[in-house]
């Protein structure tokens, strides 16, 4: 996977995707699957909407205490035999990850599902210390061996058809029998399981990501439904978690409270298969486990978000429902997005950490639709964050110039409002005229990106501000 | 366990800025008592939340709803009426499915209790290598709400048996069963002591899955295949 952003390049690379025929195939799995499921799962627990606002506001304080918080992690840690380190950037990270990998001369290392290692390059980074990572989560493996970046947070290969699948298998695995059906996902599977298993019982260090960090007990967790991110910290030598500052909860009850809301917003599971809460090493008697357990915090530009309009964003449990949701992600996918996180979520937090400068045009690609705040778990206000985005944007000059200059003119009738309403009473009229008896336009002069792919609405009628006044008449009369 | 890992980078100067930026942020200092107080207060009293009316059952019908639950993740569950008929309730259930008479398990003496040798059930004992095709856990407890098992690592219980063999029987108490999470973890501060935990809790809600092709649920990612549970009511 590169590290290297193409947000910059948001529109080419959403306009490439809506021009993909394998990707709009495997995209039309996100808009069937997702959705009917979470309601089925919200349906059936009728405190889901109360448990929602339980969840953000153990966010919310947490938030509000967090140096405190994960001070106490921190001690709660070395008291159960672990080792936590602090890191500020990527780069602080992934010499912390290597230096542990390199004192243990690690040569197989085992991933489960963590973004921030995909935040951070880590695969790269391992690599270039001559280790050879294997991701094991499903999607992920998939995606590794096309050198690929994941495009959603918990199906990372949600792009990709069953026959790209099993053309990648038959590329990367040696000695795979040519005559070996791998026409179904079942399939796929049962030879990804076997691949892997192989890779789990060889691994010298396995890494996984944190769903949460108790501040209580020390204790990390990951949520998963395959199972890989136990085998994955279980076998090794070493049990490095790598998470972001923001996972931190209080206690065990905390935890409880947003569990009953994260698998079902995500999959609409009541709970994912397997939720493990790992605390320390390896202890005496133990007859398994790793013998070390590390815990890297990542900042990376996330404190510096506390106390902003941004704050909120923090409280993200990386379900997934904003991008499921979402009509934008529904059309070109996520790695149109062109960094780690795509969607909505990914849409405020991409410029919160890599700059408005080179990720503005994400918060722009959004309807404002609000299905995604209506479905987040922990009430993230993503519409809300994003039109800051776009006023961070339009503040720092990065709009471009025909915008501006359309922004001003509107600006200038806009605070006129009797020129405003003039000048707009004459455009209908002149844009019904020319709509004719079809009420439509195939046409319009500065709007080709709207009508190259369909028609533009001719006004119809009255103005708003002409009906609002009728109507105010109307109810005053009554 | 090591002391200090060496050839890890200084990181005192990232600890101290990242907690330095955090309070910035904030606008805060870290000392302000109102601020400490109720960060202690909560980690002590670890006040409950919403609790779902859900599992707030008691008795059969928390049995019941944890049996439900469970089988709805697709587990299957059998009941027995005392912890003596275990070993033959485990010999049934491979014999149906056409499984080895073979089984590994740990030291749990709770297993090692049940009269094993009433079968004709070859045991292994210890961690598993990941060769097994069936592994025998115990329980600490069962949360009715969602149908969850809870396993704790520890001497007698390895996790590797919690994940490496295709088919996983797990024996609980129906005593065990808890309505909901809060109430586990009740029952592991009472066991291990207030803010300790065992090294590993396994909360596991089913079979192994994955929908990562082309979002079709499969059974059997890299974990079991096939979880049966064995309810023991006496």
């Amino acid at each position: 996977m590169t590290l290297h952003p193409t947000s910059p390049k948001f529109k080419e690379n959403a306009h490439q995707a809506l021009g993909d025929t394998q990707l709009q195939k495997a995209l039309g799995n996100v808009r069937q699957g997702f959705i009917d499921k979470r309601v089925h799962a919200a349906e059936r627990l009728p405190e889901f909407e109360a448990l929602r606002d339980s969840a953000r506001d153990i966010k919310n304080h947490t938030l509000a205490h967090l140096d405190l918080y994960l001070e106490r992690y921190e001690q709660a840690v070395t008291a159960a035999g672990g080792h936590v380190h602090f890191a500020r950037t990527a780069k602080e990270a992934c010499d912390i990850v290597g230096a542990i990998c390199r004192r243990l001369e690690a040569k197989t290392v085992t991933k489960g599902k963590s973004m921030i290692a995909e935040e951070i390059g880590l695969n790269a980074h391992l690599e270039g210390l001559g280790m050879e990572p294997v991701e094991t989560d499903l999607g992920e493996y998939i995606i590794q061996l096309r050198n690929e970046p994941p495009s959603h947070i918990i199906a990372p290969a949600v792009h990709l058809t069953k026959e790209q699948v099993a053309s990648d298998f038959r590329r990367v695995h040696k000695g795979l029998d040519k005559d070996r059906d791998l026409t179904e996902p079942v399939t796929l599977l049962g030879e990804a399981r076997q691949v892997l298993r192989e890779r789990f019982l060889a691994a010298d260090v396995g890494i996984t990501g944190a769903n949460f960090l108790v501040a209580e007990t020390g204790t990390s967790i990951i949520v998963t439904n395959e199972g890989n991110g136990d085998l994955t910290q279980t076998l090794p030598k070493a049990h490095i978690v790598l998470a972001s500052l923001e996972k931190l909860v209080p206690t065990l009850e905390d935890v409880s409270q947003i569990l009953r809301v994260l698998a079902r917003s995500a999959t609409g599971q009541d709970m994912s298969v397997y939720t493990t809460f790992s605390t320390g090493p390896r202890r005496p008697g133990d007859p398994d486990g790793p013998g070390e357990y590390h815990v890297v915090i990542l900042d990376n530009g996330r404190s510096a978000m506390l106390g902003t309009d941004f704050q909120d964003m923090l409280r993200c449990i990386r379900c997934g429902a904003c991008m499921n949701h979402c009509p934008v992600y529904h059309a070109v996918g996520g790695h149109a997005y062109g960094w780690v996180y795509p969607g909505p979520m990914g849409a405020v937090l991409t410029p919160s950490l890599i700059g408005v400068d080179k990720a503005g045009h994400l918060p722009n690609a959004s309807t404002f639709c609000g299905r995604c705040e209506s479905v987040c778990p922990v009430r993230i206000p993503l519409p809300k964050m994003m039109r800051h985005w776009r006023e961070r944007e339009f503040e720092r000059h990065l709009t471009p110039a025909t915008v501006r200059s359309g922004l001003s003119v509107w600006g200038f009738f806009a605070r006129r409002p009797t020129l405003y309403r003039l000048a707009t009473g004459l455009a209908m009229r002149a844009l019904a005229l020319a709509g004719g008896g079809k009420g439509r336009l195939r046409w319009l002069p500065g709007a080709g990106g709207w009508t190259r792919y369909r028609d533009f609405p001719a006004p119809q009628g009255a103005s708003f501000q002409e009906r609002w006044r009728k109507e105010r008449a109307n109810r005053k009369a009554a | 366990m090591s002391d200090n890992p060496k050839n890890v980078p200084p990181m005192s100067n990232a600890r101290a800025e990242i907690f330095a930026n955090i309070r910035r942020s904030l606008g805060v200092t870290g000392t302000e008592a109102p601020r400490r107080d109720a960060v202690d207060d909560r980690i002590e009293r670890a006040p409950k939340g919403l609790i779902p009316g859900r599992g707030q059952v008691t008795g059969a019908e928390r049995v019941a709803l944890f049996k439900t639950e469970a089988e709805r993740a697709q587990a299957s569950v059998a009941t027995v009426a005392s912890a003596d008929e275990v070993p033959a309730a485990v010999a049934d259930y491979l014999r149906r499915h056409n499984l080895p008479a073979t089984v590994r398990m740990g030291a749990d003496a709770r297993l090692a209790g049940m009269p094993w040798g009433e079968t004709a059930l070859e045991i292994a004992r210890g961690v598993s290598d990941g060769r097994d095709l069936n592994g025998v856990s115990h329980a600490f407890a069962g949360i009715a709400e969602s149908g969850t098992l809870a396993l704790v690592s520890g001497e007698d219980n390895p996790t590797t048996i919690n994940f490496l063999p295709d088919n996983h029987i797990v024996v609980v108490n129906a005593k065990d069963l808890a309505g909901d999470y809060e109430e586990m973890w009740g029952r592991i501060r009472f066991t291990y002591g207030k803010g300790q935990m065992p090294r590993t809790v396994n909360f596991v809600t089913g079979p192994s899955r994955s929908g990562d092709i082309e979002q079709t649920l499969l059974l059997g990612a890299h974990g079991p295949r096939r979880v049966h549970i064995v309810v023991v009511e006496g």
